[in-house]
């Protein structure tokens, strides 16, 4: 923990073509805590997570103006691609496990960033695998295919790879959508666990997984940000009208 | 295990109850103490104490509140939420009533009671072992204990009557003890409505096992 904030935006825009999807979005994300985006469909949040790490990179006639900073340096102008994506990992909506063995899932990112000791990498899945939740259910079973776990399962193997490559922050874009109730909870309850560690960026539609999980609040409305704040407060007792209406079911 | 950090929670909210019942124990044992040995001292901590409890009662308010906004707790988590909301209110009742004691006590300390109290008391050990037993009732979540403090009750309203009956007399024959004893009219008044606090306390308790909320006393 050496800054209390990890990730600054200052006046972020995106067009996507002639399309304004955000609209000059400044915040600052604090470390070693859960900071959860909420909003309806197309308010912008999803977009806004993929600025951090430069994932609307590949998308054509994506325009970017203002300015994200990671640690101090401009994610845009200061970064490495691939130094950037080190160190802010990501997990999405559905499970993505590559198609090979257990092991060979969390060990791959570690190998592409040149480790090839054995037994360090031996450390680094069983550790991935641990601080996942994980490990005590595929432990007997590392050299199997990673596609035969269940959903839940394949969730936190995703998760133990992106912590195998030790990144700062690990966004995840509505993680727990594709998964059952229990699974849904593990993940939860993982979180909670990894924020000791890490700094968790989550993008989600279940506005009560939010309201369980993150510390910090941010409430996206037609690509702008309509509240920001402590999750206690901003749950219990919003200081927008437009926060109030969309968390009390009586939007639109 | 999953929701480890509700439980937490659930623990922290506990634990909380927990002290806030031990303080409003401390404060009508003391007040009781304290009127009856004409004790200022005790009787200025007694009141001191209720700042502490009220700002604990907002405390427990709060993480109540925060619980259902961001939990949403269902059967017993839901139950034990609630329950700890009417509580409180009930403990804080109690703790108030036990400073306007100890505050008739400061007043009256200086006189010499205009008779030896004997029924007062009686009435307040009474009083004091219900509430103990309805926190106990609550903290070790027994509805056997908690429907004996509702039955207890009567008890306490039969010697409220006779002691509010005992005093009329003694005004009656003496006008010069109106003062001291409207003082301890009201002392009795406020003792039978800690017993009613205590009552209700303990129907929570049985709601909160059983899921039945009923008047019991």
């Amino acid at each position: 923990m050496t800054n209390d904030y990890t990730i600054t935006t200052k006046n972020l825009n995106l067009f996507y073509g002639d399309f304004q999807a955000l609209k000059n979005v400044s915040i600052d994300i604090p470390s070693n805590q859960v900071t959860a985006f909420i909003g309806p469909s197309g308010c912008g949040k999803s977009t806004f997570l993929k600025t951090l790490n430069r994932m609307n990179d590949l998308i054509p006639n994506v325009k970017i103006t203002g300015e994200v900073y990671f640690d101090g340096l401009n994610v845009y102008k200061e970064y490495d691609i691939v130094e950037l994506r080190k160190n802010i990992g990501m997990v999405f909506q559905k499970p993505n496990p590559f198609p090979m063995t257990i092991y060979d899932n969390i060990a791959y990112g570690p190998r592409i960033h040149g480790i090839k000791s054995k037994s360090k990498l031996d450390d680094i899945v069983e550790n991935s695998l641990r601080n996942s939740a994980l490990w005590d259910e595929v432990k007997d079973r590392l050299k199997q295919n990673a596609l035969g776990l269940s959903g839940g399962q394949q969730q936190r193997l995703c998760i133990a790879r992106v912590l195998a490559i030790e990144p700062e922050i690990v966004l995840m874009d509505e993680p727990t959508s594709a998964l059952d109730p229990i699974s849904t909870l593990k993940i939860e309850d993982l979180m909670e666990e990894l924020k000791k560690n890490y700094t968790i960026i989550i993008v989600t539609h279940n506005m009560q997984q939010a309201a369980r999980i993150s510390d910090i609040t941010a409430f996206f409305l037609h690509g702008e940000i309509v509240e920001f704040g402590n999750t206690n407060q901003l749950f219990s007792n919003p200081k927008d009208k437009r926060t109030e209406d969309y968390i009390t079911g009586r939007f639109g | 295990m999953v929701r480890n950090s509700f439980d937490k929670e659930l623990e922290q909210l506990q634990s909380l109850m927990v002290k806030m019942a031990g303080l409003v124990e401390e404060s009508i044992e003391n007040s009781v103490i304290a009127l009856k040995k004409q004790d200022i001292e005790l009787a200025r901590q007694v009141y001191e104490s209720d700042d502490t409890i009220d700002d604990l009662e907002s405390k427990i308010e709060k993480i109540c509140i925060n619980l259902i906004a961001r939990q949403q707790p269902l059967a017993k988590d839901l139950r034990a939420i609630s329950t700890a909301l009417k509580i409180i209110t009930d403990m804080e009742r109690i703790a108030d009533q036990a400073a306007d004691i100890a505050e008739l006590t400061i007043r009256i300390a200086a006189m010499k009671y205009i008779k030896p109290l004997i029924d007062i008391p009686l009435m307040a050990d009474l009083v004091k072992k219900m509430v103990i037993k309805s926190i106990d009732s609550y903290i070790k979540q027994d509805i056997i204990l908690a429907k004996e403090v509702c039955d207890s009750d009567d008890e306490i309203d039969d010697l409220f009557s006779k002691i509010v009956l005992e005093l009329i007399n003694i005004m009656k024959n003496n006008p010069e003890t109106v003062e001291q004893a409207t003082d301890f009219m009201f002392v009795v008044k406020y003792l039978e409505r800690i017993g009613d606090h205590a009552t209700n306390i303990a129907e929570w308790v049985v709601f909160n096992v059983t899921g039945s909320h009923e008047h019991m006393a």
